[in-house]
Formats: C-alpha cells, sequence, structure tokens
C-alpha cells in the first residue's frame, strides 16, 4: 500500500458563524487523483481552502494530517512548503509584482537557499511553453490585466515550478481549452 | 527538528536587519568645537548669523526684513499640528568645525564617516557628476565633475557664489520665486537660512549624469534651513537629486529649506528627493518651479521621515507648451502625520501636467494628500491630471484626500482619481498559499504598490527606498 499521503478527519468548518462545511473525511494516498464534484455551494472551493489554511476560514473540528505530520492549526505558508498546493478559481491580481519575481521569492523561501537562477529560467521557459504563454508573461504584473484563461494557466504554471506533493485544483479546466486541459494533467501526472 | 532551525534562523536575520537600519540612518557624532547660535530667534541672532556668513548688504537687509515677516505671520492652522515645535527652543544655526572643501580627505574624520556610512562618496564615484554635502548649517564639501565644469556647468554653496561672477544672478532669482510672506516658514526661511546649493546650467549643455546634494542634520534641537537654487538655461538639461537625514533625538528638530527651480525654454530639469529625516523632525519645506515654453520640469518625491511633513512642490507652467510631472510616495508610520502633495498653475496654453502619487499609512500613521491645480483664463487646450492612490494597513491609520481644482477656461481637459484601500486579505493569503510568509507577502504588496514610484527613482535610491518599505514592514504583524 501506498503511503498516504493526505488524512482529513471529521473536518468542520466555518464562514461568519456559518457552518459549511459538515465533517468531511478524506483518505489521498501518493499519486491519486480524486475528483469532488457537487453542485454550486456544495463546499467543494471551502474544502480547498480550508485545506490551505485560509484564514477567512475557521475549523471549528477534526483534523487534516499531511504525511503524517498535523497542519490544522499551520499558516498556509508553512502547508505550502510542506508541499500543499491550491489553484485559485479566482487568482488575485498584484500590482507592482511580476509574475517571474514573486516565483523568484516564493521559491527561494520554500528552499531557504539562494535560487539557481539558470535553472529556473530554463524551467521558467518550458513552463511557458507548455501553457503556451508568451515569454513577456514573466514580467508582467501577477495576473494584472490577465485573461480568465490566462490566470488559469498562470496558476498552473506555479504549480509546475513550485512542484507540490498534493494540488488541489479549484476549478482549473474552465476557461482552458482541451489541449491546455491535457498539457495541465500531464504536468499533475508528473 | 529543521523547523525550529529555520524559525531561529530567521528570528535572527530578522534582528540583523533592524539593527542595520538604526545603524544607517540613526547615529550621531558628538558635538565638539561646533560654533552655534542662542536658542531663539531675534534680530540679534539673525544678524549674527549674517555676519557670521560674511553676507553682501542686500542679504543683511534681506534677512532682517524676512524676520519681521517672520514675527508679523501666524502659525499655519489649517494642517497637522506642530505645537510641539517651540521656536524659542530651536538652534538656527549650527557650523561643524571645518571649512568647505573639494576632497573628502580634508573633510573632519567623523563627518567624512557619516557620509561614508550614508553612502555618498561612492555614489559620487559610481553615479553622479558631481556632490554636495552639508552637515548641519554649512556645506563641508562641494564638487563637481571637471568634465561638467568644462562645459561650463555651475554648481557649488550659495554663500560663496554670492560673491562671484554669478552674484547678480542670485540676486535676481534668490527667493523671488518662494518669497518670505509666501508663509511664516517662507519667512523665516528668509531670515535664517544657511547652505545649500546652486546650479547654473548654460544653455544648450546637457548633463547626463545626475548632480547631489545631500543634507545631514547632526545636531540635537538644531534647525537645517539649507537653500537650493537651480537655474537650467534654455534648452539645457538637468537631473538633480536630493537626500536627507539626521539621526533621532528627544527633541524637536526643524527642516525649513527652499528650492527655488528655474527651467528655461526647452529645458528639461528632473528633480529627485528620498526624504528620510528622523521621526522627532518638522520637515516645513518650500519647493517651486518656474517652467518656461517647451520646458518640463519632472519631480520625484519620496517622504519617509518625519514626525510632521507639509510639503507641496509646485509648478508654475508659465509658457506655452510647458510640462509637468509629478511623482511622489509617503509612508507614514507610528507617530507620523505626512502632509504632502503637489500643485501645479496653469498659465499658459497649451501646457500640460501630470500629478500622480500613492501613499502608504500604517501603525497609526496619518497621510494626508493635498493637490491644487489652476488653470488660468490664458491656459486654454490644457491637460491636467491627478492620479492618488492611498493604502492603509491597519485600522488605527488614516488616509485622506483634498484636491482642489480652479479651473477658468472652457478649453481645458482636466482629470482627477483618488481610490483609498485596504491590503487585501485574500491577496495576502494567495501570496502566502505559495510558501510566503505574512510578513513578506505584505511587504511585496506594499512594494509592488509603490513599484511605479521606484521606477522613476535613480537606482540606488530605488534600493533604498525598497529596503525602508521592507524595514517598515518588518514586525508589522501583531
Amino acid at each position: 500500500m501506498r503511503e498516504e499521503l493526505l488524512q482529513i478527519h471529521q473536518i468542520h468548518a466555518n464562514i461568519e458563524e456559518k457552518e459549511i462545511l459538515h465533517g468531511v473525511d478524506l483518505h489521498i494516498r501518493a499519486g491519486e487523483t480524486h475528483v469532488l464534484m457537487g453542485p454550486n455551494g456544495a463546499g467543494k472551493s471551502t474544502l480547498g481552502h480550508v485545506l490551505m489554511g485560509n484564514p477567512r476560514y475557521q475549523v471549528t473540528g477534526g483534523s487534516i494530517v499531511f504525511e503524517g505530520k498535523d497542519i490544522t492549526e499551520e499558516s498556509a505558508d508553512k502547508r505550502a512548503k510542506e508541499g500543499l498546493f491550491l489553484s485559485f478559481q479566482e487568482p488575485l491580481e498584484v500590482a507592482g509584482l511580476s509574475l517571474e519575481g514573486f516565483l523568484r521569492s516564493a521559491l527561494r523561501q520554500q528552499s531557504g537557499k539562494p535560487l539557481r537562477v539558470w535553472e529556473f529560467h530554463k524551467e521558467m521557459k518550458k513552463a511557458l511553453e507548455i501553457l503556451q504563454l508568451d515569454e513577456s508573461y514573466a514580467q508582467r504584473d501577477l495576473n494584472v490585466g490577465f485573461s480568465g484563461g490566462e490566470k488559469k494557466k498562470a496558476e498552473i504554471l506555479q504549480m509546475l515550478l513550485l512542484k507540490p506533493k498534493l494540488a488541489i485544483l479549484d476549478e482549473t479546466d474552465s476557461g482552458l481549452d482541451v489541449d491546455a486541459v491535457r498539457l495541465v494533467s500531464e504536468g499533475v501526472q508528473e | 527538528m529543521r523547523e525550529k532551525t529555520t524559525n531561529e534562523k530567521a528570528g535572527r536575520e530578522k534582528t540583523q536587519v533592524e539593527d542595520i537600519d538604526r545603524s544607517l540612518y540613526d547615529f550621531r557624532n558628538e558635538e565638539k568645537d561646533v560654533y552655534k547660535v542662542e536658542q531663539g530667534l531675534t534680530e540679534e541672532i539673525v544678524e549674527q548669523i549674517s555676519r557670521e556668513k560674511n553676507d553682501p548688504q542686500w542679504m543683511q537687509l534681506f534677512r532682517l526684513q524676512s524676520l519681521k515677516i517672520y514675527q508679523s505671520m501666524e502659525m499655519p492652522n489649517w494642517g497637522p499640528s506642530i505645537e510641539g515645535l517651540d521656536m524659542e527652543h530651536i538652534v538656527t544655526y549650527v557650523r561643524p568645525k571645518t571649512k568647505m572643501s573639494a576632497t573628502w580627505a580634508e573633510v573632519p574624520q567623523d563627518i567624512k564617516d557619516t557620509f561614508e556610512r550614508l553612502g555618498i562618496p561612492k555614489a559620487e564615484r559610481e553615479s553622479l557628476a558631481g556632490v554636495g554635502a552639508q552637515y548641519d548649517s554649512e556645506l563641508v564639501y562641494h564638487n563637481v565633475r571637471a568634465e561638467v565644469a568644462a562645459q561650463g556647468v555651475v554648481y557649488t554653496d550659495l554663500e560663496s557664489a554670492m560673491h562671484g561672477e554669478y552674484a547678480d544672478m542670485i540676486r535676481r532669482h534668490f527667493m523671488h520665486l518662494v518669497k518670505p510672506n509666501d508663509h511664516k516658514f517662507a519667512a523665516l526661511h528668509g531670515a535664517v537660512w544657511s547652505g545649500g546649493s546652486f546650479v547654473y546650467v548654460p544653455p544648450g549643455v546637457s548633463v547626463t549624469i545626475p548632480l547631489q546634494s545631500y543634507f545631514r542634520l547632526n545636531a540635537p534641537g538644531a534647525g537645517q534651513f539649507e537653500h537650493t537654487l537651480i537655474i537650467v538655461d534654455e534648452g539645457a538639461n538637468l537631473h538633480f537629486i536630493e537626500g536627507c537625514s539626521a539621526p533621532k533625538y528627544n527633541v524637536a528638530n526643524l527642516h525649513a529649506g527652499c528650492v527655488e527651480l528655474f527651467v528655461g525654454k526647452n529645458a528639461k530639469l528632473r528633480y529627485s528627493t528620498i526624504e528620510n529625516w528622523s521621526k522627532n523632525m518638522y520637515n516645513l519645506n518650500t519647493k517651486r518651479a518656474v517652467v518656461e515654453e517647451g520646458g518640463s520640469i519632472e519631480w520625484v518625491s519620496g517622504s519617509f521621515g518625519s514626525h510632521v511633513s507639509y510639503l507641496y512642490p509646485m509648478s508654475i507652467l508659465k509658457g506655452r507648451g510647458a510640462r509637468m510631472e509629478f511623482t511622489g510616495i509617503t509612508f507614514a508610520g507610528k507617530g507620523q502625520n505626512l502632509d504632502t502633495g503637489a500643485k501645479v498653475v496653469h498659465s499658459a496654453p497649451e501646457t500640460s501636467s501630470y500629478i500622480n502619487t500613492k501613499s502608504i499609512s500604517k501603525d497609526g500613521g496619518i497621510s494626508t494628500f493635498r493637490s491644487s491645480v489652476t488653470i488660468g483664463s490664458q491656459a486654454a487646450q490644457s491637460r491636467a491630471a491627478v492620479s492618488c492612490q492611498s493604502l492603509m494597513l491597519d485600522d488605527i491609520s488614516r488616509s485622506d484626500t483634498i484636491p482642489a481644482m480652479d479651473i477658468r477656461t472652457r478649453d481645458a481637459d482636466v482629470g482627477h482619481e483618488a481610490k483609498i484601500g485596504r491590503i487585501s486579505d485574500d491577496a495576502v493569503f494567495y501570496l502566502m498559499s505559495r510558501g510566503i510568509s505574512e510578513e513578506d507577502a505584505r511587504a511585496m504588496i506594499v512594494s509592488g504598490f509603490a513599484d511605479n514610484v521606484s521606477k522613476e527613482l535613480p537606482l540606488e535610491y530605488a534600493v533604498e527606498m525598497n529596503n525602508l518599505i521592507q524595514l517598515e514592514m518588518k514586525g508589522s504583524i501583531g
């Protein structure tokens, strides 16, 4: 049996005093793909954000264990460093912060070491090619003026460079063409 | 285990960074052998300063006249409180124990060390055409590269220029743009001004690398009143940089400088400032430019320090087609009330102005943006645009926008845009979800907000500004 990557036990979570998640259980092993389906408002996105540690949601019960470590109380950046990734349904725009500059900082913080710039550029270039994004996107302000589809691609680009152990893709396919979805899926498999 | 090590390391780094910051600006030199006048302001003191400075007679009279105007005017009552500023206790003239030199080797060691720590001689070697360094009331160093001087460019202190071949030019321009009766602190400046720079760029001469003056106030309870007079003649081009800082004391210090800029026909001047006074400083500074036909003035202004600031550089677009652009950023932290902005007067046809500012407030800091755009009836087909954005980093800080417009012609294109916001929690979470700490995420958002200003600054100042933002943002969570 492959190792347990993520164990969610009886997670309860609120937003503004209203309970959204009423005791969710889910076990994911390395290499598995799980699909969450349900109508609007079922709590799919909420689960993603709770797993990533969005402070907007209060966890009122249960636990999240990632690679044997309880991360229920951890902040989002710590979870990301453990290898969790959430692709946002509506990625935020940050003016004055380039996509590349942002990714460099993220990678530096992830490894705690100086970035190997040459390697970074190679990977960045490859990821941009896979997603058929023009190289100029690396220098553009993070998500500013990106179309819906470009934002989704930029999310996957970040995922490809950050190489998480577990990625939560929240409606990442919407807004992407069929080829991109296929390429993204391959990236996820890696 | 590993986790813990990383945390400890991060904790250590943080302390180190804060230490570096404090020592970067906040170091004082002992006062020894300095000459200074008594506290307060009297006719005797003004005469004493005038004698010490070997003023020509017209200047001595000018000072005394300004003092009378000062005494007859009321304190401003429309902006941040300046009650903590007691003029009876301000020392208006402090002369360091040295004369002005043209080589750093002749500057006394402690003063030289001060400017070394601020990076001035290094910047001079690497990227400047000339440097003036003022310590308290007097310049201790002034030098301009030989090839720039050979073009006929004059860059010197006002005092010696008043006795040389430019004496008439100075007399015709000195405080003609900012008159002593403009406001109480302009009058004060007229009475006790000391130091600063005089720059003259002859017609058609383009100074390709910047000149820089740096003002350092070391004496506690003192005032600094430097005067910067720049004349860029027809078709000439100049970039001038001004920097200022001071160590922190428990008594009020005062800065009431004055900057007068004359931009000739088809000439171009860029005036960049990074002001990082300590937080016991009252910064009541006046800056003004007049621009002739086809000329342009570009202001780049960063206000980070001081306890209270009143600062609204003004541009008078006097000739047809004259242009101004103002890019500014203000960062008000704990205990700071920074009232900044820009003014422009369009008094000729086809003139244009663009004011673009950002302000940030945190830890109870107050940042107020004021703009004043006047378009006279003779300024047909002029364009003016004002854009200001404010970012408040917490609930206890404050940000206000006070725009004023006076348009006297139907034939003008005027726009105004203001945006006040808070740092978005969602954006912070978004960055954190990629492994970036909360502190860094906030700093990145704030740096990004300031990005279009830092792009306008000379490189080393852009780096400094970013460091200042990073440092201000350290420990801002809790």
